[in-house]
């Protein structure tokens, strides 16, 4: 990475919305974790990192979200961003409808309700998360995120300890959420399954202090052509 | 309150008046303990006298002051110190020095510093109340959730939001516990301090009284603070838990 380039492409990114990311080294307490990391997704894209519990996933994306400012490099990322976690993370003492109008100000009671339906959570607008279930707050967390018509989207392992008839529900979901909003996606995530679904472009997080290796087994065709069938159905 | 949660405080509260009115009636005399039915007639000359709503307002106003004035002092600097490390560093001695400082040389100093008026007479029951206040709430700020505070910046959610309805809401089991026994040390703070050097309320009555050695007065003054405490605990602070509470219940 020469790093007049990286500029460059930094200038360039910025205009089209694109997501560069360009870490050179990240450590807690002098205990390195990760190594030169470097990619970058356009809008539309669906890049899945792959690797084991530990390897330095969380740490990556919290780097890319802006969570993480501790680190050697440099990371260009638009404007809208959205995050799923592995938790819901929601607002507990408001209400489904006012846990997404008061992370997105713009966002019009009626646009809410819509954002709230298309989740299948349209009756739960009044329910405060505690009386909603595990499966419906990850649908609530999904809808608020997309509520504000991401330009980046971080799936932080986002289907983690759901059942699998849930998972699969979320899975889809998310699947037809990213085809209608089209955000530059980056997932995270344990599961070979879930990244072949989504993902255009897969990559693995190898080593210690981590670095990031090519996927040379499932195709980016194949990937692309799952993601499309889904949309059609 | 359920109904009959509200009937044991009550019960509870009759069971405190017949232990008072037992020791009355061992002591055999009023002057020394009046029974609780000797009070009302002095009650009542104060209120229809116009002497105790006049020295219970002022105390009221001055500890509504100072309780606003150490509340939000004491949750700012609680806020701070919970939240940066290199400021708790730094401000963690002052707090142990002014938690510490009796409150009569905080009063005294006052006094002597500022002049017998009314600010000196509020800073120094707030001086003695931030410390406490902001203890409580540096706990309360250690315990933020990391999760939401990483939800808020991604999302980025503006400041005043942020506090309102990220960090607040956080904060409201502590705030409350801070505020409870806050009004309750206020107020015991605020009669010292008119004690010591004003010409109104009821510190200044009990000071009064107290030279003329009538016990039945000085419990009436007393006491008729304690009832406002009691309503105000009940009417206002109670029924704001339960609506902070709500979501918990839900």
């Amino acid at each position: 990475m020469a790093h007049p380039a990286t500029l460059g492409a930094a200038r360039a990114a910025l205009a089209g919305g694109m997501t560069e990311v360009a870490i050179r080294a990240k450590a807690f307490g002098g205990t390195p974790v990760l190594g030169p990391v470097a990619f970058s997704i356009a809008a539309g894209d669906v890049l899945a990192i792959l690797g084991p519990s530990g390897i330095g996933k969380s740490t990556l994306l919290r780097i890319v979200a802006g969570i993480d400012r501790d680190f050697e490099g440099r990371v260009t990322r638009p404007d809208r961003l959205a995050m799923v976690f592995q938790e819901p993370v929601l607002l507990p003492w408001r209400s489904a409808l006012d846990n997404l109008r008061l992370v997105h100000p713009g966002l019009s009671q009626s646009a809410a309700r819509a954002a709230l339906d298309r989740v299948g959570l349209g009756d739960k607008g009044a329910a405060f998360p505690g009386q909603l279930s595990l499966g419906q707050q990850r649908r609530l967390a999904l809808a608020r995120a997309f509520a504000g018509r991401p330009e980046l989207l971080i799936l932080d392992e986002p289907f983690v300890s759901l059942d699998p008839e849930t998972a699969e529900t979320m899975l889809m979901l998310t699947e037809s959420l990213i085809a209608e909003a089209r955000p530059a996606t980056l997932l995270v995530t344990h599961a070979e399954a879930e990244a072949a679904r989504l993902a255009t472009r897969i990559l693995r997080l190898t080593g210690r202090p981590a670095t990031l290796a090519e996927d040379a087994a499932p195709g980016q065709g194949g990937a692309d052509d799952k993601g499309e069938g889904h949309g059609r159905a | 309150m359920s109904p009959e949660a509200r009937g044991t405080g009550a019960l509870s509260l009759a069971a405190l008046l017949g232990l008072w009115a037992v020791a009355a009636l061992l002591t055999g005399d009023a002057m020394i303990l009046p029974a609780p039915w000797e009070l009302v007639a002095p009650l009542l000359q104060e209120v229809r006298s116009g002497e105790l709503p006049r020295h219970l307002g002022a105390t009221l106003g001055r500890v509504i002051a100072a309780f606003l004035l150490a509340m939000s002092i004491g949750v700012a600097l609680g806020l701070v110190m919970g939240r940066s490390a290199r400021a708790d560093r730094w401000l963690d001695p002052w707090l142990v020095v002014f938690l510490n400082l009796p409150a009569l040389v905080v009063i005294v100093l006052c006094y002597l510093w500022i002049g017998l008026t009314e600010v000196a007479a509020i800073l120094a029951v707030s001086l003695n109340k931030i410390p406490n206040v902001a203890t409580v709430l540096r706990e309360g700020a250690r315990a933020l959730s990391p999760d939401l505070d990483a939800m808020a910046r991604v999302y980025a959610m503006p400041a005043r939001t942020r506090l309102r309805h990220v960090i607040l809401p956080q904060l409201a089991p502590y705030i409350a516990g801070a505020a409870r026994s806050g009004v309750a040390l206020i107020w015991k703070i605020v009669l010292v301090v008119e004690f010591l050097g004003r010409s109104n309320g009821i510190g200044f009555q009990i000071h009064m009284y107290f030279q003329l050695f009538d016990v039945a007065m000085v419990l009436v003054y007393a006491l008729s603070f304690i009832a406002v405490m009691l309503v105000v605990e009940w009417r206002i602070l109670q029924p704001w838990e339960r609506r902070v509470r709500r979501w918990r219940a839900a």
